[in-house]
């Protein structure tokens, strides 16, 4: 479904990816992990097009994307909620939404998906008038997965949801990432919770230093003994 | 007292002009994070093309209001197009440069053009003056203050209503986010140019039609003080360009009647100054947080 061949990406003079290639199938959870640094956010990124790669490609259904805008390739179905939950603090929870449904002209399904939003974070639909900047950080998350939802897109990309939650926040995000993949949407999670990532995930690759160092299913990878040390804490 | 509440509408009155001219400094850098400062002169192509409509086609004030509002809406759109996009990921200080150089470039193809010297704008409103207890009250203020008001709501609506003006407000909060909405960034970026443009416009028809002359350089002064009115009520936001205005109009006018009318145009940036060293982020505006 998604396909990256020997992606390389620079920041001005810093060779942040040095040709990632890894493949996302539909259905799946796949997860990233990585220390910080490593170089997880900058493969979201050149995915979403935010930021461009310099050579390799970037293929989805078969067909190149990384030429296109990010705008375009939101159009295409897949979906990046960024690092840090980037939600837009001075308008309303429900604002923040439709804003996720910014290309959708069917007022039917948008309705429908905001229902779903609501069922899923029951907290955002209480807060619905509220200005999002006014939540605390775990719902802001939740903001920030559903409106990514908003967009309908076929694959997801979610950059460190867990970051800076209380553990049972956590275990409810990721609780409601697997919910979201049960319900079709295929999964690109980048994170530096691991544990976690890694009982979630089905497939995971392991990136360092803008290098991918090992990939495989994710029990395997939990397994290995030098991702167990470097990791997961022994 | 009646001295000063005669000023207070002379105020408003001017105020509302400098308000719709910061309104379209506010919404380019709330999405921009540039000072156009090209927007003086767009007000200035404004004033003539709603002359034009006047004189040359002889329309009536709303046909000519409409007229100037369409034809700096182009401008908006051409010089966004021309001048800045190109320098998106350029340094800011580039695209600042590039706004100076633009507003020059007005300036003086509007002194080859159509002349240095003064135009006396056409009569499109008959003035007629009402005693209104104490006060005088002329038609052009009403009609002043009633075009601004009534652009103001249709501001509002589209900004808080409609599609496009939500994504102006995205894009000015976090423009990175917003393409990940599938918000197409450079459009949202021409729309805001097309409105505050077509705001200048009017603002500068209705100078026209309070002072009535008009001149190439007419777009200077008020410009820097329409850019002070942004700045004290908080530069990006709209409510702040609305109320700093029509602060500025009414500061002036009181200026000029009970201290010196040579202290004009000094006091908008004696409150400038004052505003820059007391409260930079202006009257409306938040102390801005420490981004992670």
């Amino acid at each position: 479904m998604l396909e990256l061949q020997d992606l390389h990406v620079y920041y001005g003079g810093i060779h942040a990816l040095k040709g990632i290639s890894l493949v996302v199938e539909p259905a799946e959870i796949v997860t990233l992990i990585g220390a910080n640094g490593a170089g997880k956010s900058t493969t979201l990124r050149a995915i979403s097009g935010l930021v461009r790669a310099r050579s390799g490609k970037i293929l989805w259904d078969g067909k190149p994307i990384h030429g296109l805008r990010a705008d375009d390739i939101v159009a295409r179905g897949i979906v990046h909620v960024p690092e840090g939950r980037r939600i837009f603090a001075t308008m309303t929870v429900r604002e923040n939404l439709d804003l996720g449904a910014y290309l959708r002209r069917d007022r039917r399904g948008i309705e429908a998906d905001r229902e779903m939003v609501y069922h899923l974070f029951p907290r955002l639909k209480e807060r619905e008038r509220q200005l999002a900047g006014t939540l605390s950080g775990g719902e802001q998350q939740m903001l920030a997965i559903g409106r990514g939802l908003m967009a309908k897109p076929r694959l997801l990309l979610l950059d460190e949801p867990s970051m800076g939650l209380a553990p049972l926040l956590v275990a409810e995000i990721f609780r409601v990432i697997q919910e979201i993949n049960k319900a079709g949407t295929t999964i690109l999670l980048v994170e530096q919770n691991a544990n976690q990532a890694l009982r979630i995930g089905h497939r995971a690759y392991v990136l360092q230093s803008g290098e991918l160092v090992m990939a495989g299913a994710a029990q395997e990878v939990a397994a290995n003994p030098e991702v167990r040390r470097a990791y997961l804490g022994g | 007292m009646a001295e000063v509440l005669q000023q207070l509408v002379n105020g408003i009155s001017l105020g509302s002009i400098y308000a719709l001219i910061a309104l379209g400094y506010t919404m380019v850098y709330g999405v921009l994070k540039l000072i156009n400062f090209a927007h003086g002169d767009v007000y200035m192509v404004g004033a003539f093309a709603g002359f034009f409509a006047a004189t040359a086609f002889g329309w009536g004030f709303l046909p000519a209001l409409c007229f100037a509002m369409l034809v700096a809406a182009l401008f908006g759109l051409v010089i966004e197009r021309v001048a800045y996009r190109p320098l998106r990921n350029a340094p800011r200080i580039a695209a600042l440069i590039t706004a100076i150089g633009v507003s020059l470039l007005l300036e003086n193809l509007g002194i080859l053009i159509l002349r240095p010297d003064p135009r006396a704008f056409p009569e499109l409103i008959r003035l007629e003056t009402y005693q209104v207890g104490p006060l005088i009250v002329n038609n052009r203020q009403l009609v002043i203050i009633a075009t601004s008001v009534v652009l103001m709501m249709l501001l509002q609506f589209i900004v808080t209503r409609t599609r496009m003006g939500k994504a102006m407000r995205a894009v000015a909060e976090d423009t990175e986010a917003s393409r990940l909405m599938g918000i197409n960034v450079d459009r949202v970026i021409a729309f805001t140019f097309v409105l505050g443009s077509a705001l200048a416009a009017a603002a500068g028809v209705l100078v026209g039609i309070y002072y009535t002359r008009i001149d190439p350089l007419m777009g200077f002064m008020p410009g820097l003080k329409a850019f002070v009115a942004a700045v004290l009520g908080g530069i990006g936001l709209i409510p702040g360009a609305m109320l700093g205005g029509l602060a500025i109009g009414v500061a002036e006018v009181l200026v000029v009647a009970f201290i010196s009318s040579s202290w004009k145009d000094a006091v908008a940036f004696a409150i400038l100054i004052m505003i820059l060293l007391l409260k930079p982020t202006g009257i409306l505006g938040k102390t801005a947080e420490e981004k992670a």
